[in-house]
């Protein structure tokens, strides 16, 4: 009895200090706040610096998405009830190649065309952006070989070079013309 | 005599058991206190959903513009407004406030600045090209709707 008694039965805790340090610290340093995420647009410059000029652009190479102040489409003179056609119809118009004489000559050519009304509501505007871009991302992920998901990580990190060299070849002779036009009163 | 002889054979050691709590309750402490700089939002903010969203790179280049009803519309009424900096701002002040904007970054970088639109569902796109045009005047062109993440697809 005496024996047991005399021979410390506790365990050394003094390292559990640093064993939380280093969690602590793990965690400091791991720890990133998310980043905000959205849907991106690279605004034209300044309308007075640049001159304008009328270019004629064949109709065939414009798809032309018009929402009304009620936020009823009108895309390719039809009348849409939903959003939901818009990726197929965006595809099928820029990778037309010229098959089609109503389509686009060439995904070079091909510009979507989003004009709103003053009163449009902003959800149907994203709703609309989101279709079109979304589109473009999958043509592009497809060149590119990769899932959409996939394709977007690799386009918001170009600093990288493996995702700038895959990035660069999947864009090249393949641009993301999206025309959003001032709204009418 | 008899005193000294007990202090001596006592443990001069500190227990240091209690040590790990006390550096998880400072943890704790500091994971609850920290808010994360965040700005008051005073206009309603219901975001419209998407699916097909980017990261942003660098966060640091980012100046948000929120626009929706104010929150106190008795006060200010029912007409969607634009929010920076926990202030109300008028749509010809975008110029200035980007200037701002810019001139707390970098030399360098002033041209690379992202305004992230934070933007009510309600909101009609009238105002919001009228924004867009000062943001291209005030040469900020790098535009983010940021929106969340939509899960159903």
């Amino acid at each position: 009895m005496a024996r047991s008694k005399r021979g410390a039965a506790e365990i050394n805790s003094s390292s559990m200090a640093d064993i939380a340090f280093l969690l602590l610290i793990f965690f400091l340093v791991t720890t990133t706040i998310a980043n905000d995420k959205g849907l991106t647009l690279q605004l034209p410059p300044n309308p007075d610096d640049i001159e304008q000029q009328d270019i004629k652009i064949p109709e065939r190479n414009i798809f032309k998405i018009l929402i009304n102040s009620s936020d009823g489409l009108w895309i390719e003179s039809e009348i849409m009830e939903n959003t939901s056609e818009i990726r197929e119809m965006v595809k099928v118009f820029v990778l037309n190649n010229g098959a089609d004489p109503l389509s686009s000559d060439s995904p070079q050519e091909a510009i979507v065309s989003i004009k709103t009304k003053r009163g449009t509501s902003y959800e149907i505007f994203i709703d609309v952006y989101n279709e079109v871009q979304g589109a473009y991302y999958d043509m592009y992920a497809a060149r590119a070989g990769v899932t959409n998901t996939k394709w977007r990580e690799i386009a918001s990190n170009t600093s990288d070079p493996d995702n700038k060299r895959i990035y660069t070849k999947a864009r090249l002779d393949f641009p993301m013309q999206i025309s959003i036009a001032e709204p009418d009163k | 005599m008899h005193k000294f002889k007990k202090k001596a054979k006592s443990d001069p050691e500190i227990p240091t058991s209690a040590l790990p709590d006390i550096i998880f309750m400072l943890l704790f402490f500091f994971m609850v206190t920290t808010v994360l700089r965040e700005t008051t939002i005073i206009v309603r903010q219901q975001i419209p959903k998407a699916t097909e969203l980017r990261k942003l790179q660098r966060k640091s280049l980012v100046s948000y513009l929120y626009m929706g009803k104010p929150q106190n519309s008795s006060k200010y009424g029912a007409e969607p407004k634009l929010q920076a900096n926990d202030a109300y701002i008028e749509v010809r002040e975008i110029i200035m406030w980007v200037e701002n904007e810019k001139a707390k970054l970098d030399e360098a970088e002033r041209d690379q600045i992202t305004i992230a639109l934070k933007v009510d569902a309600e909101v009609k796109m009238g105002i919001i090209s009228d924004v867009q045009m000062q943001l291209r005047k005030a040469n900020a062109r790098k535009l983010m709707f940021s929106t969340p993440q939509r899960s159903d697809k």
